[in-house]
């Protein structure tokens, strides 16, 4: 059949591929600490019909010859983790990193997973927890006597309790860093995972060895953006009739064929 | 049977070669740093007595557009478009040198620099590795500098220089992964006046206005080829029919 069919039929998996991605930005552009992905392009394999510069006499060389792509492929999507904006919501225990760095998160079976979102709340046990009832790792209990809970830059939790003047020291909020945060993987819920990828987590305090600081009273936005994420949809969708024409056409040629013949 | 049916046949597979290497340039309207190919057509003669007349036509692929694509703002600090002329320098899993103008560079867990497909960038002296960083300022002629991490803003480090090089354009060959390289295979020194600009990704330089009217042409090309196909057929059915009446 004709080769254009199947050179164009990976060209619109690929816009396929693009639109999903650019509209789970979209549908992210509000929540907080996402991170948007975005698709990565490159050519498929190239056909040697004819190669170039083969001898076409003892004596004299083709110039040129007949090479025929055969496509497009998707390699994958990257992580952008350029930082969202900053909003404050005056939430005691909303917290933002600015800069480096991601929460660490228990799961329910006892690994890590990784956040950037800092909409942190208390379980029924006082325990800090994410929006779903995870645990924020390293693990910190605010006594339920406490009248005010203030979290410093460098992640230190200190709680003041009713009758008592001085503050105490509730636990302290730790970040870690990877070596490639796009290599993480996502998972869904705001949380990623540590991959082969991505390389083993660096714990420190924020404020140190890179990490951002911690910002109380604060949310990291999406750092989807609407404007381009919008003129990538416009391309992809003339990208897409682009590719659907050369697929009619080459139709139109077959059919050409059997009916004049 | 007249042999002129062979002459159109041979023209409209050919055609549908070069309708094949338009499609892949639409196919990668959106590949980052995608250069377009062209599909011309040369005329073979056939020699020998009496085959004066006969050319056949056969379809190759003579070079790629080596033209600027539109570069766009992605703000990220690993994105490098080369400004006019020139090519980054990357090793391929042979050991060999190869040239792309895909400048979507991560990171490896061991800090190794690479393309967007996983293909460590060269630097001076080989492939480049970083060591964390906290920002990673790319210059424009190829200099990668960084912030350690725990570093001030005052101690910016240099480490090395992507290989930038800028060979003649016609010793230059696409490679069937799409990656170009040297004709002869040499390694191509480095060239001090190529330009990069950080936070900016180059486009493919597919015109898809150009493609689209390419399509169209060789659609045409093709419809007349059939009917020349055709028109052997009547001349053929004639002939019969001159013999019926005898």
């Amino acid at each position: 059949m004709h080769p254009a069919l199947y050179v164009s039929k990976t060209g619109l998996s690929a816009q396929d591929k693009q639109l999903t991605s650019l509209s789970n930005n979209l549908s992210n552009v509000a929540t907080n600490g996402f991170k948007r992905d975005r698709v990565v392009f490159e050519d498929l394999l190239y056909q040697i019909y004819r190669q170039p510069g083969g001898n076409s006499t003892q004596d004299t060389i083709l110039p040129s010859g007949l090479q025929m792509g055969t496509g497009v492929r998707t390699v994958g999507t990257q992580k952008m983790f350029t930082q969202g904006a900053l909003q404050t919501t005056e939430e005691t225990l909303d917290v933002a990193v600015n800069g480096r760095g991601f929460f660490q998160i228990t799961m329910p079976d006892g690994t890590a997973s990784y956040t950037r979102d800092g909409q942190f709340q208390l379980s029924a046990e006082g325990q800090l927890v994410t929006t779903n009832g995870l645990i924020v790792a390293p693990g910190i209990s605010i006594p339920i006597n406490a009248n005010t809970v203030t979290i410093g830059t460098d992640g230190t939790v200190t709680a003041v309790i009713a009758g008592d003047p001085a503050s105490t020291q509730v636990g302290n909020l730790t970040l870690v860093d990877f070596v490639n945060p796009a290599g993480l993987q996502a998972m869904g819920g705001n949380l990623f995972s540590e991959t082969v990828a991505s390389g083993s987590p660096q714990e420190s305090t924020p404020g140190t060895n890179g990490l951002g600081m911690i910002e109380q009273g604060m949310l990291e936005n999406s750092n989807v953006d609407v404007v381009e994420e919008l003129v990538n949809m416009i391309t992809t969708q003339r990208a897409y009739e682009l590719n659907s024409r050369v697929i009619s056409t080459a139709d139109q040629m077959l059919q050409f064929i059997s009916q004049n013949l | 049977m007249d042999k002129a049916l062979y002459v159109g046949m041979n023209a409209a597979s050919q055609n549908m070669m070069a309708q094949a290497i338009n499609a892949n340039n639409l196919a990668n309207a959106s590949t980052t740093g995608f250069r377009s190919d062209f599909a011309q057509t040369m005329a073979l003669q056939v020699v020998g007595d009496g085959y004066q007349s006969r050319a056949y036509s056969q379809t190759e692929s003579p070079t790629s557009d080596f033209a600027q694509g539109p570069l766009r703002q992605t703000g990220s600090d690993m994105d490098v478009a080369i400004e006019g002329d020139g090519w980054i320098a990357v090793l391929t899993a042979d050991g060999s040198e190869a040239f792309t103008r895909t400048g979507e560079l991560s990171l490896t867990p061991f800090g190794e620099l690479v393309t967007g497909n996983g293909l460590p960038v060269l630097g001076n002296a080989g492939p480049i590795a970083l060591p964390p960083f906290e920002k990673l300022e790319i210059g424009s002629d190829g200099t990668l500098s960084i912030r350690e991490l725990g570093q001030g803003a005052q101690v910016m480090s240099v480490l090395d220089r992507i290989k930038l090089v800028n060979p003649e354009v016609q010793d230059l060959v696409k490679g069937e992964d799409g990656l170009f390289r040297r004709r002869d295979g040499e390694f191509e020194i480095a060239d001090g006046n190529v330009r990069v600009v950080s936070g900016y990704l180059e486009g493919s330089n597919v015109n898809v206005v150009d493609a689209m009217v390419e399509m169209i042409g060789l659609t045409r090309n093709y419809e007349l080829n059939i009917k020349l196909m055709q028109t052997a057929q009547r001349n053929s059915e004639v002939s019969s029919q001159l013999l019926q009446i005898q």
